[in-house]
């Protein structure tokens, strides 16, 4: 039992070592960017940085439109699949898992031929096009984890009964969706954003090959060309991904009393 | 007459090459509680599917209040419904739940409230309003269900197994409750169940189910004396079967292990010498004289098992045994296994299996 223990605890510190060394020694160099001492230089350089600030703010609201996109996109799919057709689930499950396989480069550079300026649908044509097409190719880059974060908190409530439940008592499907399914899959839900925002935060592909003003080229462009700055901005970066998952603890903590979260 | 306020016709649903109700008909009065009754497939809950609209039949017709349903959704045939594992929103409180029919119907938030409160009180949790359904029991949230499926006035209630899931106590007292409330709304009821118990108490008339056919339609009390057919009299009560030989059609006479029985009817369709399968409820049968029994078959006691008020006996009958419960005195000794017993009972108690 002990001897089990032992290397228990000796598999979890080389997994944490593993982890937390590098990130350790990424933020000690970030701080080294002042000759012979430690100092938040390089974080006030890039929180001060003009490009910084509207690199972050347009992703971030490319994060809230593409999270947007991906609840009305994937709640009604998922909640009919189960509800109606449970038999071609597996199917979908693959068709959302493509994005994991298909590299990004690959559905951009499909993007840039499919809606040039003289296609039928013109997304490239205008800036608001473009930035419709890259929340909506992030909104395919997240499907694989809003797909399966939305699916999994349907199975934990009675979709059927509830659906039927509420149609017996004149309910029409926007409200069945609005008013019972998802308010109760809304930690599922806030957990596909969070997940969709980390990504969108971070992809550098899209954002560049469609030439748009997102946070992944900025930090991609820092990383080239400075020292310290792609240093601090790496442990930001990992600040704002553990920043994401606190939330979703949070929140699901006073979250409105559901199927998913009846113990509060 | 009273006047016909559900009517199933010539109902067919049939999934892929699986017939699951056929010839189906039944005529409902208002503020009549009708059970389907019926073993697990029998089509019982197919049927109450159909006249909810969740099921679309292959063929016949629905009609509530002298209008065709047939064709309507779910949600605009004015039907309330509770579901066998409750299906209420788990993310409303109690009220929120109640109220939710009246919210989708438009109902002004005052007359709503009132409503709510009006529904609380006639289940007996006026207090539980703001709780939400994870805080109460099996049997409360039951009560809730009802009470929000009563809540918008339906037409019609159907109740699809309420009481399977919660326990002995709790379905005795809330199926009590359930029929109170109907008939203090006098609201028009399809229950279904299979729970022969729960029928027989509750309903007005029950409709016993086999095979995706009504075996029979009648009143509890016609369903448990006058069984139609063999299925009827095996599935609601405890039936003691009696296999015996026909010895005269005509005077209705049978012999059974050696004695010999006058039914007193005719036997149609019988002759002398046939097979013949009679069915006895084991409260008709006593062991020993009994004023009022005029029919007796020698047996011998092969099993005796004390429950407390009722004492269980088998007695084989040549090649039957029968069950029998006679109650408790502690001033008579039971019966003991081995002994010679005659068992006793009205001649006319005696019913023909088909």
């Amino acid at each position: 039992m002990k001897t089990g223990r032992f290397w228990a605890w000796l598999t979890f510190a080389v997994g944490a070592a593993y982890f937390f060394i590098p990130l350790i020694a990424t933020f000690e160099f970030s701080l080294r960017m002042r000759r012979g001492e430690y100092s938040f230089d390089a974080y006030r350089v890039v929180f001060g940085d003009i490009r910084f600030q509207e690199t972050f703010g347009y992703s971030v609201v490319v994060a809230c439109f593409t999270i947007l996109l991906g609840v009305l996109l994937v709640v009604p799919t998922a909640y009919w699949i189960r509800l109606r057709m449970p038999h071609i689930r597996p199917v979908v499950e693959f068709i959302t898992l493509l994005p994991l396989i298909i590299p990004a480069i690959v559905i951009v550079f499909g993007y840039i031929r499919m809606y040039g300026s003289s296609s039928p649908l013109p997304f490239l044509a205008t800036r608001r096009g473009t930035d419709l097409l890259l929340i909506i190719g992030y909104a395919t880059l997240a499907l694989p984890y809003m797909y399966r974060a939305v699916d999994t908190g349907l199975r934990t409530i009675d979709v059927r009964t509830l659906t039927e439940a509420a149609q017996i008592l004149g309910a029409g499907w926007t409200t069945i969706i609005a008013r019972i399914i998802l308010p109760n899959v809304l930690i599922a839900v806030l957990s596909g954003a969070f997940l969709t925002f980390a990504i969108v935060i971070g992809e550098f592909t899209m954002a560049s090959l469609l030439n748009r003003p997102a946070f992944g080229p900025y930090l991609q462009n820092i990383g080239a060309n400075r020292a310290y700055e792609p240093a601090a901005l790496a442990v930001i970066a990992f600040a704002i991904t553990w920043g994401c998952m606190a939330v979703i603890q949070l929140l699901s903590r006073f979250a409105p009393k559901s199927a998913n979260n009846p113990s509060h | 007459m009273a006047e016909t306020f559900l009517s199933i016709q010539n109902v067919r649903k049939a999934f892929g090459a699986t017939t699951v109700v056929q010839d189906f008909n039944l005529d409902v009065e208002r503020g009549e509680f009708v059970s389907f009754l019926g073993p697990s497939g029998c089509g019982k809950t197919t049927m109450l599917r159909i006249v909810a609209g969740f099921e679309e039949p292959s063929a016949g017709m629905v009609m509530v209040g002298g209008k065709d349903v047939t064709n309507l959704k779910p949600n605009q045939r004015d039907i309330g419904m509770v579901f066998q594992a409750y299906a209420l929103f788990p993310n409303l409180t109690v009220a929120q739940n109640i109220g939710f029919g009246l919210k989708v119907a438009g109902v002004p938030r005052a007359e709503s409230d009132a409503r709510v409160a009006e529904m609380l009180s006639i289940i007996k949790l006026p207090e539980f309003g703001s709780r939400y359904p994870y805080q109460l029991s099996g049997g409360q949230q039951q009560r809730v269900a009802l009470a929000r499926a009563l809540a918008p006035r339906p037409k019609l209630l159907l109740l699809d197994e309420p009481l399977s899931a919660l326990d002995a106590k709790v379905r005795v007292s809330l199926r009590e409750e359930i029929r109170g409330i109907q008939k203090k709304l006098g609201i028009t009821t399809i229950f279904v169940t299979h729970d022969q118990e729960e029928a027989l108490s509750m309903s007005d008339r029950i409709v016993v189910m086999y095979g995706g056919k009504a075996e029979q339609v009648g009143t509890p009390f016609e369903i448990y004396n006058k069984p139609a057919t063999r299925f009827v009299a095996s599935f609601v009560g405890t039936l003691n079967i009696l296999e015996g030989t026909v010895s005269d059609p005509a005077s209705g006479t049978v012999r059974v292990n050696g004695s010999e029985i006058a039914l007193k009817r005719k036997l149609d369709g019988k002759a002398a010498g046939d097979e013949i399968s009679l069915a006895l409820r084991p409260e008709a049968i006593s062991v020993g004289d009994h004023p009022g029994r005029d029919a007796s078959i020698a047996g011998e006691i092969s099993d005796v098992s004390f429950l407390g008020s009722v004492i269980r006996v088998r007695v084989g009958v040549g090649k039957n045994a029968v069950s029998l419960d006679t109650f408790n005195s502690p001033a008579t000794p039971p019966p003991v296994v081995g002994e010679t017993a005659n068992i006793t009972f009205a001649a006319s108690d005696l019913l023909v299996l088909q």
